[in-house]
């Protein structure tokens, strides 16, 4: 990545792991105990309030509800001869898989995330390689263009939205004007909407991987293609596109996984009667206080993405393997 | 070197930054309009501004958002410093992946599941434990630290693998205890992407909505909280004149950073040079004596 130091952040890979690194030797010798100290820090934090959590969460899926605060029951108790009884309650899980309610919020959820996913590609590739090509100078200019809306408020930026897409917002009343329509077209509230916001608020970072792979890339390659008789389009195919892979699977994780459980835009821009995943357990939680559904909801939904984080985590290990000469 | 054609490579990113900018522009233009409609032009005014500081609730939660971010973002750092030094400097150690994949897993995690699950765990510690008491500022500091030193471990891992390890070799080589080649070397060489670690937690912290609402408790209402039930009952000027405060803010502070951490670079590079120059002359004076 570049060496501009506030333009390091979602692109870059991971580190590689140095796995024979006379360094690492070094700290561990001269002071293993140190070494263990300083690593059980963080690695207390996360167990306790990462791990630990979805384990709860777990847990409670497979409780009952019941009128209380917490509003469900002990998954364990003490039957006599203390022995530890378990019940499991199936049962919200089995609501999920009965009531087509969530299939299709499932369903919804991942059309919108994929197809926001794809978008977020056909727009961020040109611009990522458009930047990887331009000249050192300009480069960090575009590169801090498209990282800024990224410190800016999310909640905010999505916001700008309604004022552009109302009825009689700054679209219509442009459209209008200008006479190619002549009554406001409904754009807020729909699910065109919601695409606009995902696209818009994901785009940086799709952007950001696909830089840092393009970056990298050896226009050696593209010069002995051109040499050989090779089209720039042919080029591209054959040696830009394949070799950006890595680049393209890491975007797109980071784009497709955290939009399959967005609430914020659905919320905010989409159809009130729009089910998406976030928005059903949101309500689960919050509405209906019905804390075993919500969790089997989000249990369900993280199987899910068990797959696409898996991938993501390998990308980012395999590039930063594979893609180092410095 | 012009590979491609250059006309689609400038509308590329002509179309693409006002895709991003549009929004962005507008929102700041109509935070200066006289009319309550908001996207209907009545002249300039900074009436709303005016409006946004009389405005003790979006005040008082802005005030409490601030502190929580600071917080959070100091921790996060350090948490995240550790686990970044932890997994580019020390090497295989069992468990190892694990801890690789707490840091990379909440920069993806849907933000429904992991409120939900700090949720659950501060629910259950409290039945078994007795803390957290209730729900409020500790817990929401808590949850934002945890998934905001994921993306400080990122920022930190990077600038790790990138920087030259050989000064750290070297100082060890020399007896330097591993403590103060941290303080003295490492830490004044990753400066820079603790800073940007720090700036960016603090800006997810103070931006995060749906995570908070989860942890959050009656009395601690963060400014995303009250912006999201305010926005939701419908466009309101205020509201963006407070965007406008915030996107300045956040502009002028980045330009700023990325300023200086140019210039830090350039200073880097040149003594780097006059090292290698330096060291140059050594080796030439050494030849001929």
């Amino acid at each position: 990545m570049s060496e501009a130091g506030p333009i390091v952040l979602m692109g870059s890979v991971p580190p590689p792991a140095r796995p024979q690194s006379m360094l690492g030797r070094w700290w561990r010798r001269l002071q293993p105990r140190g070494t263990t100290l300083v690593t059980s820090i963080p690695y207390l934090w996360l167990l306790l309030f990462f791990l630990l959590p979805f384990i709860i969460v777990l847990k409670i899926s497979f409780s009952d509800t019941q009128i209380a605060m917490p509003p469900y029951q002990p998954l364990f108790s003490w039957a006599a001869d203390q022995v530890v009884q378990v019940k499991l309650h199936l049962s919200n899980f089995a609501f999920l898989v009965e009531d087509d309610l969530y299939w299709r919020s499932y369903l919804t959820s991942i059309t919108v995330a994929a197809v926001s996913t794809l978008l977020c590609l056909l727009i961020g590739y040109p611009m990522a390689y458009a930047i990887a090509r331009s000249n050192p100078a300009t480069r960090n200019i575009l590169l801090l263009l498209v990282i800024l809306p990224f410190w800016t408020s999310f909640l905010l930026r999505v916001y700008a939205w309604i004022g552009l897409l109302k009825n009689n917002g700054f679209i219509n009343n442009f459209l209008l004007k200008l006479g190619v329509i002549d009554q406001p077209i409904q754009m807020l509230q729909t699910d065109f909407a919601v695409y606009i916001g995902i696209v818009y608020s994901y785009l940086p970072f799709m952007i950001l991987p696909l830089y840092a792979n393009l970056e990298k890339l050896d226009l050696t390659l593209l010069e002995a293609a051109a040499d050989l008789g090779s089209r720039p389009w042919e080029s591209f195919l054959k040696i830009t596109l394949p070799l950006s892979l890595p680049g393209i699977i890491a975007g797109c994780m980071l784009v497709f996984i955290p939009a399959v459980g967005e609430f914020v835009i659905p919320s905010l821009l989409g159809d009130p009667g729009m089910l998406m995943i976030g928005k059903v357990l949101w309500t689960e939680f919050f509405n209906n206080r019905d804390w075993p559904v919500a969790s089997a909801v989000a249990i369900a939904l993280l199987l899910f993405l068990v797959i696409p984080i898996m991938m993501y985590q390998r990308t980012q290990e395999s590039a930063s393997g594979g893609g180092l000469h410095r | 070197m012009t590979h491609g054609r250059p006309w689609f490579r400038i509308g590329a990113l002509a179309l693409g930054f006002l895709f991003l900018y549009l929004p962005i522009v507008l929102l700041i233009a109509f935070s200066f309009n006289r009319s309550r409609l908001v996207t209907v032009w009545g002249g300039f005014s900074t009436h709303w501004y005016g409006a946004l500081f009389r405005n003790q609730q979006i005040l008082d939660a802005a005030w409490l958002s601030v502190k929580v971010a600071a917080i959070s973002a100091t921790f996060a750092v350090a948490l995240g410093t550790l686990a970044g030094m932890v997994l580019t400097r020390f090497g295989p150690f069992k468990g190892r992946t694990l801890l690789s994949g707490m840091t990379a897993a909440p920069l993806v995690m849907p933000e429904v599941i992991t409120g939900l699950s700090l949720l659950l765990l501060f629910v259950t510690m409290e039945q078994l434990i007795g803390w957290p008491q209730g729900r409020g500022v500790t817990t929401i500091i808590i949850a934002h630290v945890t998934f905001t030193m994921a993306f400080v471990a990122v920022i930190v891992q990077s600038r790790l693998t990138q920087m030259d390890d050989s000064l750290e070799e070297a100082a060890l080589d020399l007896g330097a205890r591993p403590a103060k080649v941290f303080f003295v070397i490492t830490l004044p060489i990753i400066l820079p992407a603790l800073i940007s670690g720090w700036l960016l937690a603090f800006t997810l912290s103070l931006d995060d909505l749906v995570i908070t609402s989860f942890v959050a408790g009656p009395g601690s209402s963060t400014l995303p909280m009250v912006v999201f039930s305010k926005v939701r009952l419908g466009v309101s000027p205020d509201i963006n004149a407070l965007a406008t405060i915030m996107i300045s803010i956040v502009a002028i502070g980045v330009v700023i950073a990325g300023f200086w951490m140019t210039h830090q670079q350039k200073v880097r590079d040149r003594d780097a040079q006059m090292a290698l120059a330096a060291n140059q002359d050594l080796i030439e004076s050494l030849k001929k004596g």
